[in-house]
């Protein structure tokens, strides 16, 4: 009964997340209000963390299984697709690779600089090799693909 | 045949879970990326809806109470992300910075490839959100005057590619760190990366679904703007 609970919750703001899309008038779908929405009452405790947290973990867990339906949705609309299925995967893959890539290391780098500038202590990276020096350099991460 | 089958619920949901089943056992026993549970079952699924000339729309019936639970599994996403909410206040600006940079470079880099291919204003804009997570993308998509259906598809091959490429594309560029690894992963192939991201690490999930939200956002302020780069 503890989980039934927990996914009451957790549908219910996913219903005033719906509630909160057809009033705002913004291209946001209902689930990111949601999220923001649970988000808040974590913080503020409105929602104690035990409550929801055995089906939030499960409903994550199952996550890419909820992306089969609208995958299969391919086949419904072969049309449409078929006139730009080959740069639709071109862009997709090629992009993808490229803002992992750069998100990933400006990341890196702004996290370094913020590091070595302030509280310099907890690297919970395994710098090996090269980079162990360059640690304390804010510098260090200008070379784009050292290995 | 299809009589049958208009009139089942459970058609497409008992399908849909068994391929996907089968995708969970391909991938522990092929331990190679490219098994991924969620393509193998799509290509299930459709080798089944094709050879026995089965309608999508009987289908898509059962189907549907599968795809609904993506709403509360999206807000569920805030569990993880409350967990690790001290890292946020830690790296503030490498997150904001990251995630930026991160959306930036999708921006460009459709619009030069849509470009190099020749797209049209409807099929630009249709690519142009497929970064993000298919609940803000769709209503992006469709918003601007694309196909909201096709950018779905774009999604879940994005998403896809993420899951499979991560942690080699981490590895090539040296992305260490755990909180870049899951901003990186999560910027890129939004919720369905972040379940990869999970699957590395509590922290790298947490910043993965971090960054579905704050791209999300950051998509929808920036995706007016590009969208009137091609006419």
């Amino acid at each position: 009964m503890k989980f039934l609970r927990q996914i009451a919750i957790i549908m219910g703001i996913s219903f005033l997340a719906e509630l909160l899309e057809a009033l705002i008038p913004l291209p946001i779908a209902a689930s990111m209000y949601g999220l923001v929405l649970m988000l808040l009452g974590l913080v503020t405790k409105l929602i104690p963390l035990e409550k929801v947290e055995g089906a939030a973990d499960f409903l994550i867990e199952i996550m890419p299984l909820l992306f089969v339906p609208p995958t299969v949705s391919v086949i419904a609309n072969l049309e449409a697709l078929k006139s730009i299925l080959v740069p639709l995967l071109v862009i997709c893959i090629s992009t993808t690779i490229l803002i992992m890539a750069v998100t990933g290391r400006t990341a890196q780098s702004l996290m370094r600089i913020g590091r070595s500038g302030g509280e310099k202590q907890e690297s919970r990276t395994v710098d090996c090799g090269k980079n162990k020096m360059k640690n304390k350099l804010a510098t260090g991460e200008e070379e784009k693909t050292d290995e | 045949m299809n009589e049958i089958l208009t009139q089942s619920v459970f058609f497409g949901m008992f399908l849909t879970l068994a391929c996907f089943e089968i995708g969970l056992w391909v991938k522990k026993k092929a331990k190679i990326a490219i098994a991924n549970p969620l393509l193998v079952a799509v290509i299930l699924i459709v080798a089944v809806l094709t050879l026995f000339h089965i309608d999508y729309e009987n289908y898509k019936k059962g189907a549907d109470y599968i795809q609904y639970f993506l709403t509360p599994a999206t807000v569920s996403l805030a569990v993880p992300l409350y967990r690790q909410l001290s890292y946020l206040k830690k790296y503030p600006l490498a997150i904001i910075g990251g995630i930026a940079a991160g959306v930036l470079t999708a921006m460009g880099s459709i619009f030069l490839l849509s470009m190099a291919f020749g797209l049209n204003h409807e099929q630009y804009v249709t690519l142009l959100p497929k970064s993000i997570t298919t609940a803000i993308g769709m209503g992006i998509s469709d918003k601007m005057g694309g196909m909201a259906a096709i950018t779905v598809i774009a999604i879940s091959v994005t998403g896809i590619t993420g899951t499979i490429l991560a942690e080699a594309v981490c590895k090539l560029f040296g992305i260490r760190e755990p909180v870049a690894k899951g901003l990186a992963i999560g910027t890129s192939a939004h919720a369905l990366g972040t379940s990869k991201a999970m699957e590395i690490g509590e922290v790298e999930g947490a910043m993965s679904s971090l960054s579905i939200v704050v791209a999300g956002i950051m998509t929808v302020m920036s995706v007016p703007l590009f969208a009137t780069l091609i006419q």
